[in-house]
């Protein structure tokens, strides 16, 4: 029973993780219909900004960690934001009236370079930054006990936050309704005078923030990472994007929610060395019943 | 108003406009007619801005339209009802409705924040509708929506294609004396694409016929005769 509830709480800050940088892919599969494939990328360099944050601060003497904590998040928010914004400008607009494969290719690219750059300038070696958050605390049940990490309760609270102020601003504000138009008609949403490649860079820059969330939260969590990180998180939660069914915000979040709990239990009750099977295997099963996702809706042909 | 000199337009390989001259006058209704696949729509979308031309010019009051991008005309003063709506599905009607609001309070005095009661008084229904899904209206509520729509952002001149396609009657009428309201009482200019002849003949005040890409004549409606109609509409 404890085991139980342990991996659901591991999993639930695993999926929260999931579901923040699977909002990138979906928003912007959304809006322009093309996978962000540096989008695991972006990730990763906002794992290296974390961990610069934290140096430059620490550098001026600070040492309160909601200090540092709120400081690294929002230079790590904002830097990563930039990125986001450059990345659409030079690698996808230039390509917005060829194919999909160009763009594609262009991502594949974009992702290549990202990892290339990080590892020149950073160096190849793994990198570290030490943990400021220590301690957890301990829930009995029955025999054993439940241990959460405070690390883990603050990232499964400010994943959570970062979610609904999204949802916030995409249902209820103006910048969120231009979105969802140029999503649903991009020709009429510039007849109406929307600047729709303003709102397509703004998607990718929220993209790229909400993957920058989780890249301080994971690397204060972890420690640890380097210029690969991206790859193998960006797949996860690019299944967790496809699982909810691509294109839908919630989706997005449920799905990674799913991914993360799936994955966590079967990881401790089962074999964790299959987990990755098991929950790919699930993406499968789930697409063969509901081939749009669990959220999305069926592909309407655009006349 | 707006001024279209001797513009080609290629779509695909295919030229679909051959130096096409037309010229709108202002504070008239102007129906484009001819058969089906002479190049009405496409003249359209070239106006709008959603269709490169690949030769001749495009001006509204002056000013050249060729290069400027489809939200910039919009801000110039052209609204657009494109044939099938394109209502926004999953917004509900007062979010179709706020999505022009920035445009307007660009080019009126209005508060940036309210949808101009105008609408409303135009079409009573959108206010009973106003949160309800723009994809669960019916037809010709949508055709209504995408009107009042257009009419958020105050153009000058109000582009219709075929707005009466597949809607009942009493709502054909509605459409038709709401056009002419406008015309008579704010003097908006009105481009409208139209096959229906009694519709056009009640509503428009300038006719335009079309043949391969080109316009073969032009005069006011009640110049429109049976010869006419003979040659370049009746199928």
């Amino acid at each position: 029973m404890d085991i139980v509830l342990q991996q659901l709480v591991n999993g639930l800050t695993l999926g929260s993780v999931y579901g923040l940088i699977a909002i990138g892919y979906t928003m912007v599969y959304g809006i322009i219909g093309m996978i962000n494939f540096a989008h695991g990328d972006v990730y990763m360099v906002s794992a290296y900004i974390t961990a610069i944050a934290i140096a430059l601060l620490t550098f001026f003497g600070i040492e309160s960690f909601p200090i540092i904590l709120i400081g690294t998040l929002f230079l790590t928010v904002a830097v990563t934001g930039a990125y986001g914004w450059v990345i659409e400008r030079i690698a996808y607009r230039p390509l917005r009236n060829s194919s999909r494969l160009a763009v594609l290719i262009s991502a594949i690219g974009m992702s290549l370079i990202l990892q290339n750059y990080v590892q020149l300038s950073q160096g190849a070696n793994q990198q570290g930054v030490p943990t400021l958050l220590t301690g957890a605390m301990r829930i009995e049940v029955g025999d054993g006990f439940v241990q959460i990490t405070y690390m883990k309760l603050l990232i499964l609270f400010i994943s959570l936050l970062g979610m609904g102020v999204l949802t916030y601003v995409i249902q209820k504000t103006k910048l969120g309704r231009m979105c969802r138009a140029t999503q649903q008609d991009r020709k009429m949403a510039s007849i109406l005078g929307i600047d729709t490649d303003k709102v397509i860079s703004t998607v990718f820059v929220i993209g790229a923030m909400m993957a920058a969330l989780a890249g301080v939260l994971v690397t204060l969590d972890y420690g640890a990472f380097d210029f690969y990180v991206g790859f193998i998180i960006g797949i996860k939660a690019f299944t967790a994007a496809v699982l909810g069914g691509i294109g839908s915000l919630p989706g997005a979040m449920l799905g990674g929610l799913i991914l993360g709990l799936s994955e966590a239990l079967f990881a401790g009750l089962i074999s964790s060395d299959y987990k990755d099977v098991f929950s790919f295997s699930l993406l499968v099963l789930i697409l063969v019943f509901r081939p749009s996702g669990l959220l999305g809706k069926p592909e309407v042909e655009k006349v | 108003m707006i001024s279209i000199n001797k513009v080609d337009q290629l779509y695909g390989g295919t030229q679909i406009l051959w130096g096409l001259d037309l010229e709108i006058v202002p504070g008239s209704i102007t129906c484009i007619m001819g058969r089906n696949g002479v190049g009405k729509t496409t003249l359209l979308k070239a106006i709008m801005g959603l269709l490169p031309i690949k030769s001749g010019e495009i001006t509204m009051e002056g000013e050249t339209l060729n290069k400027q991008s489809a939200e910039k005309r919009a801000y110039s003063g052209i609204g657009y009802v494109p044939q099938g709506r394109d209502i926004f599905p999953m917004l509900t009607v007062e979010e179709n409705l706020r999505i022009g609001l920035p445009v307007r309070s660009k080019r009126t005095k209005d508060s940036p924040k309210d949808i101009p009661e105008k609408i409303f008084e135009l079409f009573p229904v959108l206010k009973d509708m106003l949160h309800r899904r723009g994809g669960d209206l019916s037809g010709g509520q949508q055709q209504q929506l995408a009107i009042g729509r257009a009419l958020v952002l105050e153009p000058k001149v109000l582009i219709l294609d075929e707005p009466n396609e597949g809607i009942q009657p009493n709502i054909v009428k509605q459409i038709g004396d709401v056009i002419l309201k406008l015309n008579a009482e704010e003097g908006l200019t009105v481009i409208l694409v139209e096959q229906k002849l009694g519709f056009a003949r009640r509503v428009g005040k300038e006719f335009r016929l079309m043949e391969k890409g080109r316009i073969v004549a032009a005069d006011k409606m009640e110049n429109l005769n049976d010869s006419l109609i003979k040659q370049y509409l009746a199928v």
